[in-house]
């Protein structure tokens, strides 16, 4: 048994539980020991969601391609929407494939308190795990639809339909990167905030797809003009996709320095996030 | 320098009572810049009786509690239920932050407040080990190595590819419990996990905590078992009201805990003055007032022969109108295990239709009480709302003496060896 070596002659304490925490004690060496831990919860998420499915792990690729397809109709062939000269279907499906990360990330993060109440109230392990390792497993799927989206992107690059991709596709990782940010600080904050407020959980799921239109998914920012132009650029979520569209299809109205300001928004997002999140965390089960 | 490995400093914990949240946002916000200025909360209810844990609106589940844990020490912590065990096992595995004091902590330390924490019913029993396993705080390597032991301690080698939902519910706990059994924390802290499982595997349980403690490990143990609290601790602390009201050798403390909750006052009187009585729990109100027993013939007597007749009566008295009342009797023995209850939710009563209520006196009679001898206690509650809201109860709030009698008209007596109720019944053997 190791527990020997555990116990410091010293009189030092391994552990001291106070009523409240510093601000800034975060506690991140705990989460590093417990990366083991959030490697099983990105296999258990991912695993367990096609449990009993017959199609199993092709719903990543079934999801994205019919959504796609249902934007391709509605928006391109019915509503008849600009989508700056680019292929239809491929304009929607890069708008898709990078919002649908934002929105998996952010969707999931703000139930984490309520979602896991029952194991928070019966163990203690570093909460953060469980946003991050959401974080984590929708990485697995947006690769999955991101390789769904290079492979229709090669098939119009190779029948010559007018796109034109660029070295900013280097920046993709940076892109999925700040998504993850903001979608994990505006969910563990919402999170936070349900544990006591349950009416933003409501709001979640419908403020996102607010959110969805105040950018610039289903059509180009280049329609866009005057007060609204504006708004659309204040949201931070705008410039991620766009420069996602300059990339890979060669067309879009941004200048990419305004990346800079999303990067920027999502660190904030993120800090403060873990900020709340940490100061809940240690009282919540009181009031969930 | 002594060896201790918890040290417990005035550790307190409140709970606000009553919605949390209030409602609105505004009354936060309004309670948060009381606060901030050093203000009176502008909600907290005036008046009202204070009794005991109850401060306004705050609930002192735990308040005060002092201790040290040495190295290798097995500590039993008993009392009734609302003493603040649980709440106290909580602060201890960090599930909740205690408001006052400190806690420190020497090692590594598992809490066992359930088994199978964090199984998800689509995964297998294999995969549900390792995502348990590091649930409970053991790295990949670890599970690795401890895996067919694991499996093999929990007898369900069969099934352990076949998801857990499919898993009866005997097999689930024992997968849950060889997890843990597996961690091999330094400080281990179980709550009541024993109560599940069949008697063999509640053995093989209680045998791995015994191997736990001798093998230097410390254990704190809750539980209303008082035989396994007997064979596995050598220290046990009382609580009550969420203040440790007694702290020392097993024995001491049980027989304590026993002779104090097993009636208030000296003797086992037949009537009985409830407003001031030691088994009051969690309560809102003290509206149980006074209960008295009375035998066939209509004495007061709480001594009553076997399959006689028995009548417990109480009286309340509620500060406001309740509605839906819910008059409810439980008699359990004397070692706290329940042997029936009488509700009048269930049981037409002659009266059963009251739409609300104030005060009263409520009279369970039982024509027929089918104990065999010995000493019973009967714990009452009032609720309201269909039991959605107790308004008061009172644990072991009188006790029962049940008196031998030839219940089967054959000169002899039954004994209680066999359990605590007695049947009419017929035997027939037909000789071969």
């Amino acid at each position: 048994m190791t527990s020997q070596s555990y116990i410091d002659p010293n009189d030092t304490w391994t552990k001291i539980i106070r009523p409240k925490r510093g601000i800034f004690d975060l506690r991140l060496g705990e989460l590093w020991r417990a990366r083991d831990l959030i490697m099983l919860f990105v296999w258990r998420d991912f695993v367990s969601i096609y449990k009993q499915t017959i199609l199993g792990p092709l719903w990543y690729i079934i999801q994205p391609v019919l959504t796609t397809i249902v934007f391709t109709v509605i928006f391109g062939n019915i509503a008849k929407l600009s989508t700056d000269g680019l292929p239809p279907f491929l304009f929607y499906m890069a708008g898709n494939t990078i919002w649908s990360y934002f929105n998996a990330c952010l969707v999931a993060t703000s139930n984490t308190f309520n979602a896991n109440a029952a194991i928070f109230g019966k163990v203690y392990f570093p909460r953060l795990s469980i946003p991050i390792s959401v974080a984590i497993s929708n990485l697995i799927s947006f690769s999955i639809r991101f390789a769904m989206f290079l492979l229709f992107w090669a098939y119009f690059m190779l029948s010559g339909s007018g796109i034109h991709p660029n070295w900013w596709i280097l920046c993709l990782p940076l892109l999925v990167l700040i998504m993850a940010l903001m979608g994990l600080g505006f969910g563990i904050i919402i999170s936070s905030l349900t544990t006591k407020y349950r009416d933003l959980q409501q709001l979640v799921s419908f403020g996102v797809q607010l959110l969805m239109y105040a950018t610039p998914v289903i059509y180009p920012l280049s329609t866009i003009h005057g007060i609204w132009r504006l708004v659309i650029l204040v949201n931070p979520m705008t410039p991620i996709v766009e420069v996602f569209r300059l990339a890979f299809l060669g067309t879009s109205a941004i200048d990419p320095i305004f990346l800079l300001y999303s990067a920027g928004f999502a660190v904030v997002v993120f800090l403060a996030g873990i900020l709340v999140f940490n100061h809940v965390q240690n009282t919540f089960m009181d009031t969930v | 320098m002594s060896n201790t490995v918890i040290s417990i400093e005035n550790v307190s914990k409140s709970y606000q009572l009553g919605v949390i949240g209030t409602g609105t946002f505004k009354e936060d916000l309004n309670r948060w810049w009381a606060r901030r200025r050093g203000k009176p909360d502008p909600y907290q209810k005036i008046g009202g009786e204070d009794f005991g844990n109850r401060q306004g609106e705050t609930l002192w589940a735990l308040k005060d509690i002092n201790t040290q844990i040495q190295q290798g020490e097995a500590l039993g912590i008993i009392g009734r239920n609302g003493a603040g065990k649980s709440t106290l096992l909580k602060v201890l595995s960090e599930v909740t932050a205690p408001t006052g004091g400190e806690v420190k902590i020497r090692g590594r330390i598992a809490s066992l407040l359930e088994v199978g924490t964090g199984f998800h019913p689509d995964l297998t029993g294999r995969e549900n080990v390792y995502l348990n396993g590091a649930i409970m705080g053991m790295k990949r390597i670890e599970i690795n190595r401890k895996f067919d032991e694991i499996v093999d301690f929990s007898g369900v080698e069969q099934f352990i590819d076949t998801p857990v939902k499919r898993y009866s519910s005997g097999m689930y706990v024992r997968l849950g419990f060889a997890v843990a059994a597996h961690l091999e924390p330094e400080i281990l802290i179980v709550d009541e996990v024993l109560a599940v499982g069949d008697a063999e595997f509640q053995k093989k349980c209680l045998g791995k905590m015994e191997n736990a403690a001798e093998g230097g490990r410390t254990v704190i143990f809750v539980s209303h078992n008082m035989p396994s609290i007997q064979a596995l601790c050598q220290r046990v602390i009382l609580l009550q009201g969420g203040t440790t009201i007694m702290d020392g050798e097993t024995s001491s403390v049980i027989s304590h805990y026993l002779s104090n909750f097993s009636n208030g006052l000296d003797g086992n009187p037949a009537e009985v003055d409830l407003r001031n009585h030691p088994g009051r729990s969690r309560s809102k109100e003290p509206a149980l007032k006074r209960t008295w027993i009375t035998n066939g013939a209509g004495d007061i007597n709480n001594s009553i022969e076997m399959g006689g007749s028995l009548t417990l009566y109480y009286q309340f008295e509620c500060s406001r109108k309740i509605s839906s009342p819910d008059f409810i009797l439980v008699v359990e023995d004397e070692r706290g295990v329940p042997i029936f209850n009488l509700k009048s939710a269930l049981v037409a009563t002659e009266k059963n239709t009251f739409k609300s209520i104030r005060a009263g006196t409520v009279c369970f009679h039982i024509p027929h009480i089918p104990l065999m001898p010995g000493t019973y206690y009967a714990s009452i509650t009032l609720t309201e709302d269909n039991d959605f809201n107790r308004i008061d109860s009172v644990q072991r709030a009188i006790s029962i003496e049940v008196l031998p009698k030839d219940v089967y008209g054959t000169g002899k007596i039954p004994s209680r060896t066999a359990g605590n109720v007695f049947v009419q019944g017929e035997i027939n053997v037909e000789p071969l």
